[in-house]
């Protein structure tokens, strides 16, 4: 009898196995992943950096405004008082070029450009721009393509082919030939675009903003469009509607919370596409307008000194290539987490 | 398979038909924005604002606008563009093209035997040191932008080391073929190379993670059993398999670059293909070529997804719709 009851507190006293939900097994997964962690980290880095700079570019650049024009400033290298457009070589001393790297944390770091601006403040606020670009298009993109595939998914039928087709004929408008139509439209008009009650300005973020997401909504829809077709058949939604669930309650209570997952892997491969897209548009002068800056704008500033000055070109390139390889890799990683036995491995 | 190819086609021509719809909206009716005055080019002149409103019809209805515009770029090829002293567009864009279908063809060859190579070798040698190595250069690849790449890979052949290493890299700029075989290729060498790194980076990631995935399939494993080695199933089977979606996406990609898609290495290299020609439209907000060549590049672009899903089914029965 005593063995039993002692048996018996045994048994109560030793824990249940705590069950663990999906997301932290896949968080799990991620944190041993340690090259995605390190990812993380960088696109975090530059991202902070980039946010912040307002608050510390004045101890970088000295300058009270760093998009203006500073043809005619001196700064201080070395010790030495010197004019920031130099002038020509040649026996004539034509032309200007405007200084080189100073490598001075304080002055000019990477050089000026083609009318005198600070090359390394540039990029902390272009990267600004461009990062600002690239994930709140990321998301508006995404929220609006997950709510139509929902739609298109669960009611299915008519429903569904009719925004498929939808779909198709905007993805079958070139990508950059569409977000080209759309900015040289918005461009040549240039009190900005009066929709109902918004107003957006023809030199805003926002434009660029909504064009790219704009294009990459069809791109994003056929995943997740996939994705709630193979869960909409499921079992536990014909048991909720067997209870009696709304529609609504259905689509988002019993089908969004199983297509998330699909989304999530989504989002840093679509930001690392849009700050391509984004930096592309730019260069070819129909992203980002000045006065602001990106770094799409700054290389295209850096063409014409290319062959003088080449850090205006390669600097905000590799700032690219750094953050759109961290989001890769992390976009990598989330996806090896989430579903380790992905069918949806496209790169 | 008829029933299919026909309703594919059916389906290409409303397509078509949509897109220019679209684009006539696009640049006809955005609200606020007055199509004769922007049209007409940077200052135009009252004679040349009355002229275009009367080739434009602005005052009749829609459809007669839509199919005013669509018989000037289609029918007569009359389209004047205004901003570039009446300069025919459909004839110039005619004319680009071959600029564009060699750089598109030469970066396409480059680009398909290398992603092969790569996707191949880092499934191969899966486990090894080389497989992450390759992965991590394609990463790489995909996350450059094209144009920043051709400006390095421009810095290093036009720059410092032009007068060494690369002194036989001509001026930038496209040579024809028939003028000069030989300038042509050292003309497009370089572009090639830029334009391929993206691509290649992306297939063979691609071809990579399809192999890895058909790995597990029961007819390699019969291979296998059978006693075949490795490499060769790996080529012989697993490559054919995953070529279906290799080609599909290809085919898309291809059609993309040929329909004016290359815009960004054109511009860098001072290539004058169709992309440049966009490009400048762009500078001087050249409306009629713009438009003109949206049209072009859609068409390709319909053109390619039509063949790539004929392509498809045909290639895998699985995949044909009843």
């Amino acid at each position: 009898m005593a063995a039993v009851a002692e048996q018996a507190k045994a048994t109560e006293l030793r824990p249940a196995v705590a069950g663990r939900n999906p997301w932290a097994l896949a968080w799990r997964r991620l944190r041993s992943n340690r090259i995605a962690l390190a990812a993380l980290g960088l696109f975090v880095l530059i991202l902070g950096l980039s946010l912040a700079a307002p608050l510390y570019a004045h101890d970088v650049a000295n300058v009270s405004n760093p998009f203006n024009p500073n043809l005619n400033g001196t700064t201080v290298v070395h010790g030495k008082i010197v004019p920031i457009m130099e002038q020509g070589g040649g026996l004539l001393k034509l032309g200007e070029a405007p200084i080189g790297p100073t490598w001075d944390l304080h002055h000019y770091f990477l050089g000026a450009d083609g009318i005198g601006r600070d090359v390394a403040v540039l990029l902390l606020y272009g990267g600004r721009s461009s990062l600002q670009i690239g994930i709140v298009s990321t998301v508006i993109c995404c929220v609006i393509a997950t709510l139509v595939a929902l739609v298109a998914g669960f009611f299915g039928g008519l429903t569904d082919t009719i925004l498929s087709r939808i779909m198709d004929v905007i993805w079958a408008f070139p990508v950059y030939l569409l977000a080209i139509s759309l900015a040289t439209e918005l461009l040549t008009h240039s009190n900005g675009l009066r929709i109902g009650p918004l107003d957006i300005q023809a030199a805003s973020l926002w434009v660029p903003t909504l064009i790219i997401a704009f294009i990459y909504i069809p791109y994003v829809y056929r995943p997740i469009r996939g994705q709630v077709l193979s869960v909409v058949n499921k079992e536990f939604v014909e048991a909720a509607i067997a209870q009696g669930a709304s529609n609504i309650r259905l689509i988002f209570s019993e089908i969004l919370p199983n297509v998330v997952s699909t989304v999530i892997v989504l989002l840093p491969l679509m930001i690392a596409t849009n700050i391509l897209t984004e930096s592309a548009l730019s260069f070819l002068s129909i992203g980002v307008q000045p006065p602001n800056v990106s770094w799409g704008t700054i290389i295209s500033d850096g063409q014409d000194l290319l062959y003088t000055r080449p850090w205006v070109s390669i600097a905000p390139g590799i700032m690219i290539v750094l953050t759109v390889l961290s989001l890769n890799v992390l976009g990598d990683g989330v996806r090896d987490a989430l579903d380790p036995r992905a069918k949806l491995r496209v790169g | 398979m008829l029933t299919f190819i026909v309703r594919r086609t059916l389906w290409t021509v409303v397509v078509m038909f949509v897109i220019t719809v679209l684009v006539f909206f696009i640049f006809f009716k955005t609200p606020g924005v007055d199509p004769a005055r922007a049209i007409a080019g940077r200052s135009p002149t009252p004679q040349v604002l009355a002229e275009v409103r009367a080739q434009l019809g602005l005052n009749r209805p829609l459809w007669i606008q839509y199919g005013l515009m669509m018989k000037r770029i289609f029918i007569t090829r009359n389209l004047v563009s205004y901003s570039d002293q009446g300069q025919l567009v459909v004839p110039e864009i005619f004319a680009a093209a071959p600029a564009t279908l060699s750089l598109v063809f030469g970066a396409a060859v480059i680009w398909i035997v290398m992603a092969i190579v790569m996707g191949v070798a880092a499934a191969r040698l899966r486990g090894k040191i080389y497989d992450p190595i390759l992965m991590v250069l394609a990463l790489i690849g995909i996350s450059a932008p094209v144009f920043w790449l051709g400006q390095v890979i421009n810095l290093i052949t036009q720059g410092s080391l032009h007068n060494s290493v690369f002194s036989w890299v001509p001026p930038l700029g496209y040579t024809p073929f028939s003028t000069s075989p030989l300038q042509w290729f050292e003309g497009l060498i370089f572009p090639w190379i830029t334009l391929s790194i993206l691509y290649i980076g992306f297939y063979a990631r691609v071809l990579r993670a399809n192999l890895l995935e058909i790995q597990s399939e029961d007819y390699v494993r019969t291979a296998r059993a059978k006693g075949l080695s490795e490499g060769r199933v790996l080529v012989r089977h697993t490559l054919r398999t995953s070529m279906i979606t290799f080609v599909s996406l290809f085919g898309l990609d291809f059609g993309a670059l040929v329909g004016g898609g290359a815009i960004l290495t054109e511009v860098v290299f001072g290539i004058h293909g169709v992309g440049f020609l966009t490009y400048e439209a762009l500078q001087n907000l050249d409306l009629p070529t713009i438009m003109a060549v949206v049209i072009y590049g859609a068409f390709f672009i319909v053109l390619a997804n039509a063949l790539v899903d004929i392509a498809y089914a045909w290639l895998d029965p699985r995949v044909r719709p009843t």
